[in-house]
């Protein structure tokens, strides 16, 4: 009976064995490290706070990477009077839907619903295509409304196709890999570590708790733990009377 | 049943240790909760400190802001309205502000201000909570030949002069509050945090 | 002190009740791992509706605020992102324990005479804790939220000549929207718990009465010492009190491990979905229903349309649940538990845990052919398990009980 009891808790796993395959890259998200964070953060207000608002973050709440609120207001707030305000934009949904068809996304919990993967791969994977009305398509996001903004610094990619037969004997042109033709600000790696920067910080504002989150967690289970022991005790006492 | 081997001390003991863990346990578990009632990060930050530019503020007017919602009023007082003052301590509750509790440290003297010149104040009358009127003229009809300016609560007609100390005889118990604030620069202040001047 | 307690009790049965719940409450002494689920519950239940109670302190169930209201108890609110995984875990750990507590029920024969006011209390409490737990889902106004709502309140659309009025009136609405969320919030927080508390009182009450089951089944009321106490009772307090609070740390070291460090628990107790806002023009790609709806989700999925009518498969879905009330009536094996029953009941028993664990994960994937064919089969081995059990349990063979419980 009891073995039916771990069975169900191994259920979860089980049912994970399903979804479509687009290869994702490892994003290197570290929740510890708090220069990557800051870096990730300046990135995101420069680049991403423009289009994209993060309505549920407030400013002053990178204290918890490692800023100072002066900090925060000399090189961070652009969009905002007060540190305790949240990083809203200016433009309205109505304009954005005019300009982009839908309008951008709120960033705050982005990660929480791509995963960092999904949002790593998706910055690197942006390439020239003259049939979007942007000029950009995405390996990972097909159609995407969003240009490359970061095109500068990375450069510029192009796609290099396979053929592959699909059952009904059609040939199909896919997207293989893209390859790198008009080079940017930054060389590959470089940029491969400030999107990883952005990834960083983007997956912390998704859930800003998460540090304290892991620590309390370990100090309940320290503490259940001693808890345990003592009401293991306490039960034997008083089971000593039972034949 | 039986009772071979019961040591009842030991029962004891074990039943006071599981009390005490799992006293400690409700004490972890009710924190949060009780934690999670406390003004929250919006409401703090719709409660920062606020900038005042001085220099708005004419001789002998009152200015009024808002922080954490409720009136601060910011009065420039001229040079005959503070003459005015130490006349009154013979009439008030508290003229030395020994409350320390109604104003930070640094306001303890006969204007209650950090410059003689500029009083900050919060507008809460503390009897009830109404916001007392500001009455800078002399003797008018309604508030008698002694009345030199100050402020009139048309609650409970409590009265206080112009550093907002309370009169004798009045309901409000103690003399307005002053909030903790700071000289950004020579015109400009900073209501509502004084970056540990108090300390 | 006793005079204080004297005063009380001439005027409130203060020491009889606590005399009659715990500490002369016989339980059978023969209690295993299985029966901590009962109390469990009940702790789960305090749970949620204390870590509720505070979220309602913050929450907004408007359209417009409600997904916002969320993400701002989650940074805003002091430990506010706690007390709402708390919540969030809790809703998924009432049903684990449930289930554990029902299938108790199974294996030891818990609802059969005279037992049966006890088990159709508990498939009443069952049946309104889905109902709190889906109104629930609503509330965080996330897509996963407002698709599922979708797709289950269309299951009663489904309902011949009334369901698109019926459909309707619930939803308030030609869609799901504010009115919807609003109602939802209402039944969530006040007429669901209200009643669950009134039917756990009922559950407990009507326990006490007959007195506990255990594992092997035998009344332990039939033999009584010379103190007039079964001989094979315990005082519920003080044995299964501190037997309890160890099986409460141990549950509560899996629900701090989940809350702190698997909150979402790999999307099945908070789904990737639910932190995109509610859109009422754009459906995710695959919708499925929280875990613990599943297994109806496939019954439901496995029934194909006849006539054109999705009917028979919401009633089939209606039915699987509703059938467990049937439970006392249909079994008519002479011995309760599975200790004393016979090869027919035990291969049953495995064939049904089989298929509602099947058809739980099956609920889960999207519909292929091959999935639909399986979920077809575990289907009608899950009603046949119930509607075969007069046949297989009457002639099933059985070992003796024995007069008292074993060790």
């Amino acid at each position: 009976m009891k073995k039916l009891f771990f069975m169900l808790l191994a259920l979860p796993t089980l049912a994970m064995a399903s979804g479509a395959a687009i290869h994702l890259d490892h994003a290197p998200v570290n929740l510890n490290d708090q220069e990557s964070l800051q870096r990730g953060a300046r990135v995101f207000v420069n680049y991403c706070l423009n289009c994209h608002s993060a309505g549920y973050m407030r400013y002053n709440r990178m204290q918890d990477v490692g800023l100072t609120e002066a900090q925060i207001k000399e090189h961070l707030l652009y969009a905002a009077d007060k540190p305790g305000e949240t990083m809203s934009i200016a433009m309205r949904t109505a304009d954005a839907k005019a300009w982009f068809g839908a309008p951008p996304p709120d960033l705050s919990v982005i990660t929480r619903s791509r995963g960092a993967d999904w949002v790593y791969t998706y910055l690197r994977s942006f390439y020239r295509d003259d049939t979007r009305p942007t000029g950009w398509n995405n390996t990972v996001f097909d159609k995407v409304g969003m240009p490359h903004v970061l095109h500068e610094l990375q450069g510029q990619l192009a796609p290099v196709y396979r053929t592959e037969k699909s059952e009904d004997g059609k040939e199909h042109h896919v997207v293989d890999h893209l390859q790198l033709v008009k080079p940017g600000k930054l060389t590959q790696s470089e940029y491969d570590a400030l999107v990883g920067d952005l990834t960083n910080y983007l997956n912390w504002m998704g859930e800003p708790a998460k540090g304290d989150r892991m620590q309390i967690g370990l100090a309940v289970l320290l503490f259940l733990g001693i808890f345990y022991v003592v009401a293991f005790y306490l039960k034997k006492e008083f089971w000593k009377d039972v034949h | 049943m039986s009772n071979l081997s019961v040591d009842p001390s030991k029962r004891r003991f074990l039943v006071t240790m599981t009390s005490a863990v799992g006293g400690v346990a409700a004490l972890g578990v009710v924190t949060p909760f009780v934690m999670s009632m406390l003004p929250s990060a919006r409401a703090k930050a719709a409660g920062a400190p606020i900038e005042v530019d001085l220099s708005k503020v004419e001789p002998g007017m009152q200015l009024a802001v808002e922080w954490r919602g409720k009136p601060v009023w910011v009065v420039n007082r001229t040079k005959e309205m503070l003459d005015s003052l130490s006349k009154n301590d013979p009439k008030l509750t508290d003229s030395a502000s020994e409350n320390t509790s109604q104003q930070p440290e640094y306001c303890k003297n006969p204007t209650r201000s950090i410059k003689p010149q500029y009083l900050i104040v919060v507008g809460i009358c503390t009897h009830l909570g109404c916001s007392p009127s500001y009455r800078s003229e002399v003797a008018p009809a309604d508030l008698g030949p002694d009345w030199v300016g100050g402020w009139f609560c048309p609650c409970h007609g409590s009265r206080f002069d112009l550093a907002a100390r309370v009169f004798n005889g009045s309901p409000a118990p103690t003399n307005l509050v002053i909030p903790p604030h700071k000289y950004l620069s020579d015109t400009r202040v900073l209501i509502g945090d004084d970056q540990g001047a108090a300390a | 002190m006793q005079k204080l307690l004297n005063w009380v009790d001439e005027r409130f049965p203060l020491t009889s009740t606590y005399k009659a719940h715990l500490s002369e409450y016989f339980a059978p002494k023969n209690f295993n791992f299985w029966y901590f689920f009962g109390s469990l519950a009940l702790l789960v239940l305090v749970i949620q509706i204390v870590s509720g109670i505070f979220l309602t302190m913050h929450y907004k169930p408007d359209a417009a605020l409600a997904f916002a209201s969320v993400e701002y108890i989650m940074r805003d609110v002091d430990y506010g992102w706690l007390i709402r995984y708390i919540h969030s875990t809790g809703a998924s750990m009432f049903f684990v324990v449930v289930y554990l507590h029902m299938f108790r029920g199974l294996i030891y024969g818990s609802y059969r005479q005279p037992r049966e006011l006890i088990w159709v209390f508990g498939v009443i409490i069952y049946l309104v804790l889905m109902g709190e737990a889906f109104m629930g889902y609503l509330l965080p106004w996330g897509q996963m939220s407002y698709w599922g709502a979708q797709v289950i309140i269309n299951l009663f659309s489904a309902v011949p000549f009334i369901g698109g009025a019926l459909s309707e009136w619930i939803r308030g609405d030609y869609v799901i929207g504010d009115a919807t969320l609003n109602r939802f919030f209402a039944f969530h927080v006040i007429a669901l718990p209200l009643a669950l508390l009134g039917l756990v009182v009922a559950h407990l009450v009507a326990l006490h009465e007959v007195g506990s089951n255990n594992p092997d089944g035998v009344e332990i009321k039939k033999l009584k010492g010379a103190d007039g106490h079964p001989l094979d009772g315990i005082p519920f307090h003080p044995y299964y009190t501190v037997k309890d609070i160890l099986g409460t740390v141990v549950f509560l070291m899996v629900f701090a491990a989940v809350v702190f460090f698997a909150p979402e628990m790999g999307g099945y107790f908070l789904e990737a979905n639910n932190f995109i806002p509610a859109d009422s023009l754009k459906t995710p790609e695959h919708i499925a229903p929280v875990w613990y709806f599943t297994p109806y989700y496939a019954i439901l999925r496995a029934i194909p349309p006849i006539f054109g009518s999705q009917f028979p498969g919401v009633a089939a879905m209606g039915i699987a649940v509703m059938i467990f009330f049937a439970l006392p009536w249909l079994d008519k094996s002479p011995v309760k538990s599975i200790r004393y029953r016979g090869p027919k009941f035990k291969i049953a028993l495995t064939l049904f845990v089989i298929a509602f664990i099947g058809l739980g994960i099956l609920g889960v994937l999207p519909a292929t052919p091959l999935y639909t064919l399986i979920s077809q089969i575990l289907s009608v081995v899950y009603f046949a398990f119930f509607l075969l059990m007069p046949w297989y349990t009457r002639n099933d063979s059985t070992k003796p009980v024995p007069e008292r419980v074993t060790q």
